[in-house]
């Protein structure tokens, strides 16, 4: 029997940088770590002498300047006096309103569409499997410009209202649907609103409350009791009392014409809704397919087991299929969440104002500090997509699956 | 090794890097071809027809520089550019000179570091209303939805006129040209507004141009001019110069058409050093002594490119008004040639 | 057991005829019974459907029927049309040069790009099903990317001669070295390349007019083409460009890793809009002072970065689907990183990531539209600039809109339907 040895104890050779692996990752890294100061460093070079040459220099005093520009829809009080930085905030609230928008509405049409492309309804199947490949395989740029042609084109302009016999009328003399967007009725707030708008929360809670005791005392006695009409009685009774005995707090003012244009309301500009249907109809159409996806994942047994044991279809979906799916679905459905935030980014095309509207658009013409603004542009672009990763990544902890 | 790194990509990739910069006049030379950044289209300034040549007032100062410095003037390379690129392209050099309706303000010659070489249109931003309407002043627009090209510097003045009059609008900012057009003819907003020659354009492609006004006021001064690169004077001579040839050959009365006349020599002597029979001005600014004959050759003079791309007789018909020689009444005034 | 049947007063000697079903359970009838009405919410359902259905068909169906193909303006279609709905086309036939190459490609030198996009299948065949095909047609594949930059390009033919012999050098002396070391390996290479490229970058100089094409200058390009190009060109760099930054990712040191991760996250933290911004307008302060790249390389440039980042992470996703079994059995038998990677791990790796590979590349090809934001007269930036700017077609949307849909469609489509084919193809577990 020989016996092993340990090899002879050599000493540091150079060659052992490249050629012992124990050395050589150093070796590698350094390598890497070299080339990379190399370059920032020659980039970094090149800035400073082209800015040199052009007698120009990276200052971010231009935020604090007046902007001189307007903007159509802001959230937050703003007129041409108010500063860059302002303006710049504005847009980043303009986007994340669109965004929020748009992954609501993807995410009910995209659930809708998922579910039924596996309808047995033939007819529906197809319909859907063409909604999902038309939208999936055309640039989401056409079909936002392609949207915004639809909504100047096809709706009547706010000049059709007027006139003894105008051709276009509000819709149940509340909502004008017009090429600048739709004018809806705006809430006023009187005194004692407060009181119906928290007892409408009150009943909201009320009725999670209600909910959760007829499920224990079906669990605990298998009494069922009744769930649709409580519901909505604890939902709507208490306010709608509270309103007419406080004398009907809350009045809407309606959209009226007045001069160019209608007065008063809440007016959706026609560029958020094309922006904001355009999104949410290609974003719809992904996560139709991941739903799609998620639901296949399940193998049919489950399917089979929950017949067997006496569910209808109905519930098969909602008790036994969703809540595994779900799993599955909502990971890459954040990701689209994801997508359509960094695509809202083309609102530019539409002339909406959100952050590359603003900061990217009319303060970078009029500032011509491109270097300040695009960077400031890829660090909020970049926030976002970290905070939702972080909740992605949050969620993917908690819902994995507990393995035995 | 770097560089020798870099340029054998290049050269792989099949690339020109420029030559050193050792000024942009000798570069466009040792180049060949002049690199002018335009619009991206607005019909009667820059726009490519429907052979794709770019054809308008503002292409045909391209065109008189590329003559006066390479003797040719289709050796161009006409680089679209938007309200966002223009400034950059022109920094980086990416163009050598912009040529792109763009009005001459404080900033942009200051703090962006450009040096305007001369005015070639004296604009201003006015309104564009469907008679419809029944507006006959910029004054009753109160509460109106303007449609504005963004990029410019119209956002700012339109901001300004409606804060000092003290009346309420809607912005609706769009990206193109023709876009606007879309918004504004179908209703979207009830006014357009731009310079009041890209109106004029703009009206002149309409089916019905007759159904749409021009409204009276003027917000702003536009002075249009072409500029290149702050620090580079050689080259901004030439430019500027050439501008003023073009000007001055209306002036003095030489044309197209008379050209190869005068310049085998007259008796006015600033005619005469204008087309190079007399004095060595070409030579100081770096050129030959014919440069600003083939520049004027191109198109003829101020006034023939001017009636030839936007004048009253073209579908843009605009009048000479502020752009008329100071002899007519108008802004026009070029410097001695001498 | 006789007497019983003979007791019985009747019994039936032949098999009965089989009676056809009831008529709602054969044919049609049953296939739309059961498709379409099988209960009153799937009649509502396909009642519905049947309304869309109709509606878009009436809404489009005399528009596209009636359309005009031969005019000169748009006002001569609605003379034409007097008043029918009706589209009109003739923007497509007179723009169709426009829409597909730009309006600056030379009209005579079409034939080059056309042949390029032939070529582009037959390189693409041997790569795309490439169990039809023996491996060595994969040559073909590696000569295309030269070829098709000739015949876009233009220019002598020995720029990309000498690209690829720099390439085969790079490969002969990594093959020498390799046996040594595979770093050394690596280094030698890329030296040797680059060498190459530069020694022979003295004679392309003398010899601009060897077998030269044409040269066509990139800002020329535009239309369905530019959008083609792009899509093709970054995807293909993206891919090496994906694969390092995929096994960066996975790597055990810690400074390349790092490296790998901040590039990766940095680049899908953000739209591919601003990427396209710091091309056009920021990319050039960090260049040197002298060098002009002009816009379209910028723009690819900035393109492949955002497309290696989304490759890398698909390319990640196949490597972490390996199971960890393949990693510890190419270790065991004693070969080293480069090798295991080579021979056993990305073979496998790669295949797993093919489908998501090319869903990336359809949603990167659907973006290359985004370049229309930048100036760039690509399709939708002819329509948006040119075309609708002309007076003549003022006010044409639907028409061109629509037919930039429809091209994109049946690329995307028909690359999304190669991939499922694959997927199918490549199911090596049996359901």
């Amino acid at each position: 029997m020989t016996t092993l040895t340990d090899p002879p104890e050599e000493s540091f050779r150079l060659s052992m940088l490249i050629n012992d692996t124990r050395y050589r990752s150093y070796t590698f890294q350094f390598i890497a770590l070299m080339l990379l100061i190399v370059f920032m460093s020659y980039l970094g070079w090149n800035l400073v002498q082209n800015l040199a040459e052009q007698g120009q220099n990276i200052s971010y005093r231009f935020l604090g300047e007046p902007s001189g520009y307007d903007i159509n829809q802001t959230p937050i009080e703003y007129d041409s006096q108010s500063t860059h930085l302002r303006a710049s905030i504005v847009g980043v609230l303009n986007t994340i309103i669109v965004a929020f928008l748009g992954c609501v509405s993807a995410t009910i049409l995209g659930v809708t569409a998922g579910v039924l492309r596996l309808s047995p309804n033939w007819l529906v199947r197809k319909l859907m499997a063409a909604y999902v490949e038309a939208f999936r395989n055309v640039p989401v740029l056409i079909w936002i410009l392609i949207i915004f042609s639809i909504m100047t084109a096809a709706m009547p302009a706010p000049s059709a209202f007027r006139g003894d016999a105008p051709d276009a009328s509000m819709v149940f003399g509340a909502v004008a649907f017009t090429n600048r967007g739709v004018y809806v009725p705006s809430p006023i707030w009187g005194s004692g609103s407060l009181i119906v708008v928290l007892l409408f929360i009150a009943s909201v809670i009320g009725v999670f409350a209600y909910r959760r005791y007829a499920t224990k005392l079906l669990y605990d006695t298998g009494k069922l009791l009744p769930m649709g009409w409580p519901s909505l009685a604890i939902l709507v009774l208490p306010s709608v009392i509270a309103y007419y005995i406080l004398g009907q707090p809350i009045s809407l003012e309606y959209p009226e014409l007045k001069g160019f244009n209608f007065g008063g309301g809440i007016h959706i500009r026609g560029s958020l809704i094309a922006l904001w249907f355009a999104l949410a109809i290609y974003t719809g159409a992904f996560i139709a397919e991941n739903v799609r996806a998620g639901i296949q994942a399940i193998s049919r047994g489950q399917t089979e087991a929950a017949a067997s044991l006496g569910l209808r279809p109905r519930r098969i979906m909602n008790l036994v299929i969703l809540p595994q799916a779900l799993r599955i679905v909502i990971p890459p459905v954040i990701s689209q969440y994801l997508n359509l935030t960094k695509n809202s980014s083309l609102a530019i095309a539409v002339g909406y104002m959100d952050v590359t509207g603003t900061l990217g658009g009319i303060t970078l013409n009029q500032t011509g500090r491109a270097i300040e603004t695009v960077l400031m542009l890829m660090l909020f672009y970049l926030l976002i997509s970290l905070a939702i990763s972080g909740v992605m990544n949050l969620y993917n902890n908690a819902m994995k699956l507990q393995e035995r | 090794m770097k560089t020798s790194v870099f340029f054998a990509a290049m050269t792989a990739a099949g690339l020109s890097a420029g030559a050193a910069a050792a000024g942009t006049l000798d570069d466009v030379k040792a180049r060949g071809t002049l690199n002018c950044g335009v619009t991206t289209g607005l019909v009667g300034f820059a726009a490519p027809n429907a052979n794709g040549e770019w054809e308008g007032f503002d292409v045909a100062v391209c065109r008189a520089v590329a003559a006066a410095v390479l003797s040719d003037p289709t050796a161009i390379e006409f680089v679209p550019t938007t309200g966002k690129t223009r400034f950059t392209a022109l920094a980086s050099g990416e163009i050598d000179m912009l040529a792109r309706n763009t009005t001459w303000t404080f900033t942009r010659d200051v703090d962006l570091k450009f040096e305007f070489t001369g005015v070639n249109y004296y604009d201003g931003q006015g309104f564009m209303v469907p008679k419809a309407l029944g507006v006959s002043s910029a004054k009753e627009l109160d509460g109106a939805t303007v449609c504005i090209q963004t990029g410019t510097t119209t956002e700012l003045n339109l901001a300004d006129f409606f804060r000092k009059n003290n009346m309420d609008y809607e912005p609706v900012p769009i990206e193109t040209n023709a876009e606007s057009q879309q918004q504004y003819l179908a209703g979207a907003c009830d006014v357009y507004t731009t310079d009041r020659s890209g109106l004029a354009a703009t009206r002149a492609s309409f089916e019905n141009p007759e159904e749409h006004a021009i409204l009276p006021e003027t917000i702003s001064k536009e002075p249009l001019g072409p500029l290149v690169r702050h620090g580079d004077h050689e080259w901004g001579d030439v430019v500027r110069w050439t501008l003023n040839a073009l000007i001055a050959a209306e002036e003095l009365g030489v044309t197209s058409a008379n050209i190869e006349e005068l310049a085998k020599g007259t008796n006015r002597p600033e005619v005469n050093r204008l087309l190079g029979t007399e004095g060595t001005l070409g030579e100081m600014l770096g050129l030959d002594k014919d440069w600003a004959k083939r520049a004027i050759m191109v198109g003829g003079n101020y006034g023939e490119l001017f009636a030839k791309n936007i004048g009253e007789s073209t579908p843009i018909g605009l009048a000479r008004g502020l752009n008329a020689q100071w002899t007519d009444g108008g802004l026009l005034y070029a410097p001695p040639f001498r | 057991m006789s007497d019983t049947h003979s007791q019985t007063a009747f019994v039936r000697t032949e098999v009965l005829p089989e009676a056809p079903p009831p008529v709602y359970e054969q044919g049609i009838v049953k296939w739309l019974r059961e498709n379409l009405f099988s209960s009153v919410a799937n009649t509502i359902l396909t009642l519905a459907a049947i309304w869309a259905v109709y509606y878009l068909a009436t809404a489009t169906g005399p528009w596209i029927l009636n359309g005009v193909w031969t005019t000169s303006s748009l006002t001569e279609c609605r003379d034409v049309l007097q008043g029918d709905v009706g589209a009109c086309f003739s923007v497509l036939a007179e723009r169709w040069n426009q829409l597909l190459f730009g309006f600056k490609y030379p009209d005579e030198l079409y034939w080059r790009p056309l042949l390029a996009f032939a070529l582009l299948f037959v390189a693409l065949g041997p790569l795309l099903f490439f169990k039809v095909f023996p491996r060595k047609f994969l040559a073909l594949t590696a000569v295309y990317p030269f070829l098709a930059f000739y015949l876009i390009w233009g220019g002598t033919i020995m720029v990309p001669v000498f690209a690829l012999l720099g390439f085969v050098v790079g490969i002969i002396v990594y093959r020498r070295l390799v046996l040594q070391s595979a770093a050394m390996g690596l280094l030698g290479a890329v030296i040797a390349a680059f060498a190459f490229w530069y020694a022979t970058g003295f004679i392309t100089g003398p010899m601009a007019n060897f077998l030269a094409l044409e040269p066509v200058p990139s800002r020329d390009m535009g239309g369905f083409m530019l959008n083609m190009m792009l899509g093709v060109i970054c995807v293909s760099l993206s891919l090496p460009i994906g694969i390092l930054l995929a096994l960066g990712r996975q790597s055990n040191m810690p400074i390349i890793k790092w490296i790998s991760v901040v590039f990766i996250e940095f680049i899908r933290g953000v739209p591919l809009i601003t990427l396209l911004f710091v091309a056009n307008v920021v990319l050039a302060y960090f260049l040197p002072p002298e060098s002009s790249l002009d816009l379209i390389l910028r723009v690819i440039i900035m393109i492949t970065m955002f497309a290696s980042a989304y490759i890398a992470e698909v390319i990640r996703g196949g490597l972490a689907a390996l199971p960890k079994g393949q990693y510890e059995a190419a270790d065991s038998l004693g070969l080293d990183y480069a090798q295991s990677m080579q021979l056993i791990i990305l073979p496998q790796a790669l295949k797993i990531s093919i489908p998501g590979i090319v869903n990336v590349s359809v949603g990167l090809f659907k973006d290359t539209t985004l370049v229309s934001v930048i100036s760039m007269f690509d399709l939708v930036g002819m329509i948006r600039g040119p075309i609708l700017g002309a007076s003549e077609w003022n006010g044409v949307y639907w028409e061109l809109f629509g037919f930039a849909a429809l091209l994109f469609f049946v690329v995307c489509y028909s690359i999304s339907q190669y991939s499922q084919w694959l997927e199918r193809q490549l199911q090596t577990d049996h359901r």
